[in-house]
């Protein structure tokens, strides 16, 4: 096979619809920034609707089942994911899109290109999976150390879960080694996305309130010339 | 899309030609190490209610009697997946891209967790639909056939692909004989009308359009399925007899399939 660059997310969506998704391994920070950058949108007047990777209810059982008794393999985990976008796309995404209304994903396709990438399926396969998603018009990648995303792990909760460590993988024994060497690979991964899908960088060592101003300034000028519904609010209406 | 129309590479093989080495039919499973597969991997296709599974239970039998180890594996069947894809079927709450997604899925974990350990320990693997069945359906839903081909390219090309050939007219009154029209299998999702028996009709009709064109593009061996369950029988076993003749005399090849794009020691 010729190994030829496959048109993934390259042309800008048709729709009046926004589309905006944040990315990064687990511990960046991404979902506090984007739940932040909901409540301005919202605070603003914009029509806001959110979705989360991993959601749709279609999936869950199998999820689940394959999670509990380590059924899953790199491309079944790929794939029931893969069904878990496309649910999400027909039912979540594409019918605000049209309607003009603003998208915030928590997660996208990246997340696959990244993290199946690094449990071993070819990354021209799975790109050819998600060639029907429309290109966000703004992805926010926060990077972040391994180690600042541990801690921040192990501060909030007791244990890290099984496949976010790449347990599945047999890399370590100990989930924290695991975690370290599992995600280091989508780190390094995720650096070679950001420049063939022109996300946008943003450092997520700082704290969260300067993270989020660099997040509403790029919101806005991706905004910029958007026409969508929006509800007047008191007081806060102009731009 | 000029694209969409060119075929995913390792399309068919060319019937008659003994390969014992087996290939993927894409991508592949780049983290696998497969080493030699001494078994072999019998697809049988066709439409619905055109009596595969009659069929392969009597293949079943004669290939035991023969000697050959044989497993079965058919579409659904994973225990990943099956509970989910008939809910959502029943449901009816899937599109072309789901469906699609799904159907890879439960075939990938059928793959990974039966097919291979069975081809691996040398058995007879007959599988009841292949991914052509998906091929077919998706290009009669109008989805992109390039997108349908890629998501399959973890799959192995089969060592023979044996096609029921049938038409509508005999295949009317079998499917009214067993079990009956259904929903998907009539069609009732494309709305091509209210009345299940025009809907049945036209969507196998260009089903069975679809078929005739995989089958020449990926060398089907097509048998003739109008006639009764002997003659058809007679003619599988026939083919299947030739094919496994060939195959003890082409020694089988020392390494599974290597995988396109990534250089070859990370494929094993």
């Amino acid at each position: 096979m010729t190994r030829r660059r496959q048109r993934v997310l390259v042309d800008p969506h048709p729709y009046p619809g926004r589309l905006i998704a944040v990315e990064g391994i687990d511990g960046s920070g991404k979902s506090t920034q984007l739940v932040l950058l909901e409540r301005w949108l919202t605070a603003r007047g914009y029509r806001v609707h959110f979705t989360e990777w991993n959601s749709s209810p279609l999936v869950r059982r199998s999820m689940r089942r394959g999670k509990k008794k380590d059924l899953l393999t790199p491309t079944t985990f790929s794939l029931l994911h893969a069904v878990d976008f496309a649910d999400r796309l027909t039912y979540k995404i594409m019918p605000p899109l049209k309607a003009g209304m603003i998208v915030l994903a928590d997660r996208y396709v990246f997340t696959a290109f990244g993290r199946d990438v690094a449990r071993g399926v070819h990354p021209e396969w799975v790109r050819g999976l998600y060639t029907f998603a429309p290109r966000p018009d703004l992805t926010l990648y926060f990077r972040v150390p391994i180690e600042v995303s541990l801690d921040r792990l192990l501060g909030g909760r007791a244990k890290l879960k099984y496949h976010e460590a790449g347990m599945d993988l047999g890399l370590a024994s100990n989930p924290a080694d695991s975690f370290r060497l599992f995600q280091s690979r989508v780190l390094a991964i995720y650096d070679e996305l950001t420049a063939e899908f022109g996300m946008q960088v943003i450092d997520a060592t700082g704290d969260i309130m300067s993270q989020q101003k660099i997040v509403r300034r790029m919101a806005r000028t991706m905004l910029h010339g958007y026409d969508g519904p929006r509800e007047r609010r008191n007081g806060d209406g102009a731009s | 899309m000029a694209r969409a129309k060119r075929a995913t590479p390792s399309a068919g093989r060319v019937p008659g030609h003994p390969r014992r080495g087996k290939r993927w039919y894409g991508h592949g499973l780049p983290y696998l190490k497969l080493g030699p597969l001494p078994g072999h991997l019998i697809v049988i296709e066709g439409t619905d209610g055109v009596g595969r599974s009659t069929q392969i239970e009597l293949l079943r039998s004669w290939l035991e009697v023969e000697g050959y180890a044989v497993s079965n594996t058919g579409w659904a069947r994973s225990p990943l997946l099956s509970d989910t894809i008939n809910e959502a079927m029943a449901g009816h709450e899937l599109n072309v891209l789901t469906f699609s997604l799904l159907y890879a899925a439960d075939f990938a974990d059928r793959l990974e967790h039966q097919i291979i350990p069975a081809l691996r320990a040398g058995f007879v693997v007959i599988a009841d639909r292949y991914m052509y069945t998906v091929f077919a359906r998706n290009t009669v839903m109008g989805a992109d056939p390039a997108w349908t081909r890629q998501v399959f390219g973890v799959a192995f090309v089969p060592d023979l692909v044996l096609y029921l050939d049938v038409d509508v007219e005999h295949l009317v009154p079998r499917v009214l004989a067993g079990k009956g029209m259904d929903y998907w299998e009539s069609g009732m999702h494309l709305a091509l009308g209210s009345d299940i028996f025009d809907s049945f009709e036209r969507y196998q009709r260009r089903l069975l359009d679809e078929y005739d064109r995989l089958a020449d593009e990926f060398g089907f061996l097509r048998v003739d399925a109008r006639r009764g369950i002997d003659d058809i029988q007679g003619d599988l076993r026939t083919h299947i007899a030739e094919y496994l003749a060939r195959a003890r005399s082409a020694p089988p090849a020392a390494q599974g399939p290597g995988v396109p794009g990534l250089p070859a020691s990370e494929s094993g």
